[in-house]
C-alpha cells in the first residue's frame, strides 16, 4: 500500500510564529537519522542546521519535529530529498575571483613544476560550478589533459545536477562577471565555453572529460585517494568545531605531503587542531600547504 | 538622572545593531563616539553589496575608535570587539560564544540578513542582549527583534520620524514590543550611559 504522498509547497514562506525548535528535538532527529540511514548530522553547526530543519518543516507543513521524525522513520523514499533540502548548495563559478588568480599564478605552476600530472579533489562540489571553473583554468593553462579531477558531495541530487554541466542562463551574468574579475579584464566573458539551448547554458563537453563525480560523505566516508590539491570551500562552515577537526584530519590524510588545502575565504584553520601540520601560503585566499604527515 | 531604563539591569553581554539604506551616517557617528574601552561586543549586520568583499570595513573604520573586524567562521566573540557581517554571508552566533557564517538563501532579500544575526544572538545571549534597529528599506530585522523580545532582551529602534527610510523600524514596531524609540543621538547617549555604569 502506498503511504500518503509527501507534498512540498511550491513557495517557501517561513512560519514566523512557530515555536523554537529545542535542542532535545534535534538530538532525537539526528539519532533517528544515524540509526536508520547512517548519516550523522549531530555535529553540524547548530544555528544553521536548526534553520534548515525549520525550513523543511515549513516547506512540507509538518508543523513539528516529531512529525518529521515519523515521516523519516516510515518513508525511506523521502530521505534523499530531505538531505537535498537541508544542505546548502549555493555556489558560483569563479567564486572569490582573486582566489582563482592566486591559483593560476602561483599554486598550479608550483605543483606542475614538480609533477607532470595533477590530481584535484573538490569536496562539497555542489552543482559543479567550482570544478568546472577549475577545468577552465587548467584548459587556459594548457594542462587540462594532465589533470584528474574528482568532485564529491553528500547530496546525490546535486551530483546528478552537476554532471549535466548545464546552468540557468540567469546565473551566467554573475559567473561571467566573476570570470572577468579573475582575469582582471571586464571584457572577458565565459561565452566561448558555453552554448545556449532551451534557456540554459551548456558547458562544452571537452571541459568535462577529466572530471569524475561521485557521492561521498565527508563525515562518515573514508579516505579514497590522495591528491595534490583539495578544495573544501564553504562546506565546513556548516560543521561545529569538533566536526571540523574530524573532517580536517581526513582532508589532511587525502593530501600528498606538500599538497595544498584550500578552504572558503571566510574560514580559517586557526582554531583547528590540525593547524600545525599546515603552513599558510595565502592568508587572504585561505590557501594552506601540508608540511607534516 | 538618566532618562533611560537601565536601573533594573546592566549585566548585558552583547549589542546587535541592524541597518540598511540610510543607516551608514548613524553607524559612523556611533563608532566615532563609542570609546575604545567599551566592553560589550557590538555585532553589526548592515545590508551591503553582495559581491564587493573589501572596502566597507575600511569606510567604517575611518572615524571609529575601535578596530572593526569581519569575523571568520568559528571566530570567538570577544569582549571589546566590534564585528561586521561579511559580504554575502549570514553572520550567526553559536552557543559557546563563537560566530558561524552561512551562505543559505537570501532572507528578506538579504545576505547578510539582520533577522538571522538577531535571532541567533537572542538564542545565545537571551535577556542579556541589546538589539538596535536603524533606518532601512525593508522588513529585515523585525522578526529578529521579536525573537530578542521573546527572550526578554532589550529592544531599541531608531525613531521612524528621524530615519531616512523608516520601513525597518516601523516593521519592528508592528512585529513586537519595542522598549525604546530613540533618535540616533539618544541611542549613542544610551550606550554611553551603559558604558559608564559598567565601568563603575
Ligand atoms: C555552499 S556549498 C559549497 C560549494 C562550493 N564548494 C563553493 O564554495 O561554491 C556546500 C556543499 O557541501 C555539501 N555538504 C554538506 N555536508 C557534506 C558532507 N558531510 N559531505 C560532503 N558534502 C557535504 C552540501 O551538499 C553542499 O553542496
Amino acid at each position: 500500500m502506498k503511504s500518503n504522498p509527501i507534498s512540498k509547497s511550491y513557495l517557501y514562506t517561513a512560519n514566523d510564529n512557530a515555536p523554537d525548535i529545542e535542542i532535545a528535538d534535534l538530538r532525537r532527529l539526528t539519532q533517528l537519522i544515524k540509526e536508520k540511514y547512517n548519516y550523522d548530522f549531530k555535529d553540524y553547526a547548530m544555528s544553521s542546521f536548526k534553520r534548515r530543519i525549520k525550513r523543511v518543516i515549513d516547506l512540507y507543513k509538518f508543523k513539528t519535529v516529531d512529525k518529521l521524525i515519523t515521516v523519516l522513520d516510515t518513508t525511506p523514499d523521502f530521505f534523499e530529498e530531505f538531505v537535498s533540502e537541508i544542505t546548502v548548495n549555493v555556489t558560483e563559478m569563479f567564486r572569490d575571483p582573486t582566489f582563482w588568480r592566486v591559483l593560476k599564478d602561483q599554486i598550479l605552476p608550483n605543483v606542475l613544476m614538480n609533477h607532470d600530472s595533477i590530481s584535484i579533489w573538490h569536496a562539497g562540489c555542489s552543482s559543479g560550478e567550482e570544478v568546472y571553473s577549475m577545468a577552465i583554468v587548467l584548459k587556459e593553462m594548457g594542462v587540462l589533459d594532465k589533470a584528474k579531477l574528482v568532485a564529491t558531495d553528500i547530496d546525490s541530487a546535486i551530483i546528478d545536477k552537476a554532471k549535466r554541466a548545464t546552468f540557468p542562463i540567469k546565473n551566467m551574468e554573475l559567473n561571467s562577471k566573476n570570470y572577468g574579475r579573475f582575469h582582471d579584464d571586464a571584457t572577458r566573458t565565459l561565452d566561448g565555453y558555453f552554448r545556449e539551448a532551451n534557456g540554459e547554458a551548456i558547458l562544452n563537453p571537452d571541459l568535462t572529460k577529466n572530471i569524475s563525480f561521485r557521492r561521498h560523505d565527508l563525515v562518515q566516508g573514508g579516505i579514497f585517494s590522495k591528491f595534490d590539491l583539495v578544495l573544501c570551500r564553504n562546506v565546513m562552515i556548516y560543521f561545529n568545531q569538533t566536526l571540523q577537526n574530524n573532517v580536517l584530519n581526513k582532508l589532511h590524510d587525502s593530501l600528498f605531503k606538500y599538497g595544498y588545502l584550500i578552504i572558503g575565504s571566510k574560514e580559517s584553520l586557526i582554531w583547528c587542531e590540525i593547524a600545525n601540520k599546515f603552513i599558510v601560503v595565502n592568508n587572504e585566499e585561505k590557501v594552506y600547504k601540508k608540511i607534516k604527515d | 538622572m538618566s532618562k533611560f531604563r537601565l536601573s533594573s539591569q546592566t549585566n548585558y553581554k552583547a549589542v546587535v545593531i541592524g541597518g540598511s539604506a540610510g543607516s551608514f551616517q548613524s553607524v559612523t557617528k556611533l563608532l566615532a563616539t563609542i570609546p575604545s574601552d567599551f566592553e560589550l561586543p557590538i555585532l553589526f549586520c548592515l545590508h551591503r553589496l553582495k559581491h564587493v568583499r573589501n572596502g566597507f570595513v575600511e569606510a567604517l573604520s575611518i572615524k571609529s575608535n575601535k578596530a572593526i573586524v569581519e569575523p571568520l567562521d568559528k571566530e570567538p566573540v570577544r569582549t571589546n570587539g566590534v564585528y561586521l557581517a561579511p559580504a554575502n554571508y549570514h553572520m550567526c552566533v553559536e552557543l559557546g560564544n563563537t560566530f558561524s557564517l552561512a551562505t543559505d538563501g537570501l532572507v528578506n532579500n538579504s545576505r547578510p540578513s539582520i533577522d538571522l544575526t538577531f535571532e541567533t544572538a537572542a538564542y545565545v545571549y537571551r535577556d542579556k542582549l541589546i538589539g538596535i534597529l536603524l533606518s532601512g528599506a525593508n522588513k529585515d530585522g523585525a522578526y529578529g527583534m521579536k525573537k530578542i523580545k521573546e527572550k526578554n532582551g532589550l529592544t531599541i529602534v531608531q525613531d521612524p520620524d528621524e530615519s531616512m527610510i523608516n520601513a525597518m523600524p516601523t516593521a519592528a514596531l508592528a512585529a513586537t514590543e519595542i522598549d525604546m524609540v530613540l533618535k540616533v543621538d539618544e541611542i549613542i547617549d544610551f550606550l554611553m550611559t551603559l558604558h559608564k555604569q559598567m565601568k563603575r
